[in-house]
């Protein structure tokens, strides 16, 4: 079985870059959605999944990230392929401060998840404030189709672009969940006084996690930016976005290799299909809803999320 | 600061709701828009007045409450925090987005002919429909403090909460108890949408802000404490209108978020509770 899944898995990683010449624009589109919030899931689960620490204020890092590569960008001619690291790094400084004040204070379960969405609202009312960077209103890059500057003419590069944001972001995960970091965060997940009380400095690694995690968020931010070309400061800092990122790793599976990617491809096509044919009708918030019960139902019934389960189904 | 009432009976409503189950009620604010859109409904129906209608509102947002809290909530009491949180997040998103599909994205505001009349009072020149919202939530917050501590019910509850074991013990249903709380603390933050709704135009997507807002006012006052979500509220509408007068309105929210953030880091217990968790 193992042989035949690793078979399965190349067969499907060669698909993919071929895949954008076999099928037509609006599939390409929602493919790369899917790999962009996978992307984005899989940067949630380093500090969300494996050390369980439940960020709810992810939005701030992408928000950042995005903002950071777009005003460099349009206002210093630097190329969002080095912008993009300069967001991150700057994400992973945010990240830093919040890490710290959250973990050296002690700050756990819902106090935590405060914090992080006490930040990330702090960004977005900052954000709307500044007229320096658009406001309210928001910031506006101009289309060029400069590909230094990030900007595409054709779909398939963006295709591309999110696929390897995605295949990168995985490849850190499965490398961490190998070495001795990736044990000591499930550790800190499953008991933290325990893993404490064995000498390992819980602070030092939840700090790791944090900061590594906010600084692909961060990474992601430039395309963000790059792919929609206008930033808004109540959608690439608001709570609902951060909700969209947890949301994957939940039901995919938190804390495992595959879930966020598994829970990016059962959601992402759920909302933009919902997007396209429900709005047309009226029927704002449908996808939302199915979220939501979505949610409750994982909760209650697949608490450690569909890859797990679906990785047992598979082994029997 | 007379916006303090209503964002103090808010925060009972949540206060109650953790103080007793240790379940942080992320669906709260989209619970107030329901109130606000039955108020809403009522008087563009049926011509009732909010300030009358507010009872209707809690009581549907009573057994709203208690049908989650059956339904859904009974279930994960005893779960990690993490997987609480995540559940109410999706009740949270349900009711959100239900109401964005019965009634649509565009803000409403509920008409009261009191909203429109004002009176001197010493000084100060306030209108009506304030002051009747500030005092009607100011009596609704008393009222649920003497249930609580004077009658037999109430008494159980603060049981539940302090020890739902030794509650369990002597003969407490704490299943029933949970679900009345998490009725009661629904019904308070129904009264207070129907109230707050002549005064704050609303729309779906208002319903985040209020859970918000009101997290931040329980923290502030301290986690399952009455009397510090009661002061917490007056407290954070004042720091708030004082930041729209020295700062810009628009950053006014920066002020009571700064203030959760220190909160959480120098007194996570807030300025009454007891203890932190």
């Amino acid at each position: 079985m193992k042989a035949g899944a690793a078979v399965a898995a190349v067969v499907v990683l060669a698909a993919l870059p071929l895949f954008p010449a076999l099928v037509g624009g609006y599939t390409v589109t929602l493919f790369t959605l899917i790999f962009f919030y996978g992307f984005l899931g899989q940067a949630w689960n380093v500090v969300g999944g494996y050390a369980g620490q439940l960020s709810a204020g992810h939005a701030a890092f992408l928000g950042i990230g995005a903002y950071t590569a777009a005003l460099l960008s349009v206002e210093q001619g630097l190329t969002p392929w080095a912008g993009m690291f300069v967001g991150g790094l700057l994400a992973a400084a945010l990240g830093t401060v919040v890490g710290f004040l959250g973990f050296r204070f002690g700050l756990r379960g819902f106090y935590f998840v405060l914090l992080t969405v006490a930040f990330a609202e702090i960004c977005r009312i900052v954000a709307s404030n500044t007229e320096r960077i658009g406001g309210a209103v928001g910031y506006y890059i101009t289309f060029t189709g400069d590909a230094r500057q990030m900007q595409f003419q054709d779909a398939r590069m963006y295709y591309y672009l999110a696929l390897v944001l995605m295949l990168a972001a995985t490849g850190v995960v499965a490398w961490l969940e190998r070495r001795r970091f990736g044990v000591y965060l499930a550790a800190i997940r499953e008991d933290e006084s325990a893993c404490e009380a064995l000498g390992v400095n819980t602070f030092r690694y939840k700090m790791l996690a944090m900061m590594l995690s906010s600084f692909l968020t961060g990474v992601g931010g430039a395309f963000y930016a790059f792919y929609l070309f206008s930033l808004q400061p109540n959608t690439v800092f608001g709570i609902p976005l951060s909700v969209e990122i947890i949301i994957r790793a939940i039901v995919g599976g938190a804390g495992t290799v595959l879930g966020p990617i598994l829970g990016s491809f059962i959601l992402s096509p759920l909302a933009e299909l919902a997007r396209h044919y429900f709005a047309q009708g009226g029927w704002h918030g449908a996808h939302l809803v199915v979220y939501g019960l979505l949610l409750i139902g994982v909760v209650l019934f697949l608490p450690e999320g569909a890859y797990p389960r679906l990785a047992r189904l598979l082994r029997r | 600061m007379l916006f303090g009432g209503v964002w103090s009976l808010m925060a009972v409503g949540l206060t109650l709701i953790f103080g007793v189950m240790r379940v942080v009620n992320f669906a709260h604010g989209d619970m107030m828009v329901w109130g606000m859109y039955l108020a809403w409904l009522m008087a563009a129906r049926g011509g009732v007045d909010p300030y009358v209608g507010f009872v209707v509102c809690a009581a549907a947002l009573f057994v709203l409450g208690l049908t989650v809290q059956r339904v859904l909530v009974q279930r994960i009491v005893d779960a990690p925090h993490e997987m609480q949180i995540l559940l109410m997040l999706g009740v949270a998103l349900v009711l959100e987005n239900a109401a964005l599909l019965a009634f649509g994205p565009e803000p409403q505001r509920v008409r009261s002919a009191l909203a429109r009349s004002t009176v001197w009072l010493g000084p100060v020149f306030v209108d009506v429909a304030r002051l009747i919202t500030f005092g009607v939530a100011v009596v609704l917050t008393l009222a649920l403090s003497l249930f609580l501590f004077r009658t037999d019910l109430g008494r159980s509850i603060r049981a539940a909460a302090d020890n739902p074991y030794g509650a369990l013990v002597v003969g407490t249903d704490v299943r029933r108890v949970y679900a009345t709380a998490f009725g009661v603390g629904a019904a308070c933050v129904g009264a207070a949408g129907a109230l707050v709704a002549p005064l704050l135009p609303f729309s779906p997507s208002t319903g985040l802000q209020l859970s918000v807002a009101s997290f931040n006012i329980v923290i502030i006052g301290g986690m399952g404490s009455l009397l510090g979500a009661f002061v917490g509220g007056l407290l954070v509408a004042v720091a708030e209108s004082l930041g729209a007068v020295f700062l810009k309105p628009s950053l006014k929210e920066l002020v009571s978020f700064s203030l959760l953030v220190l909160i959480l880091l120098f007194r996570p217990a807030g300025l009454f509770g007891r203890r932190a968790s």
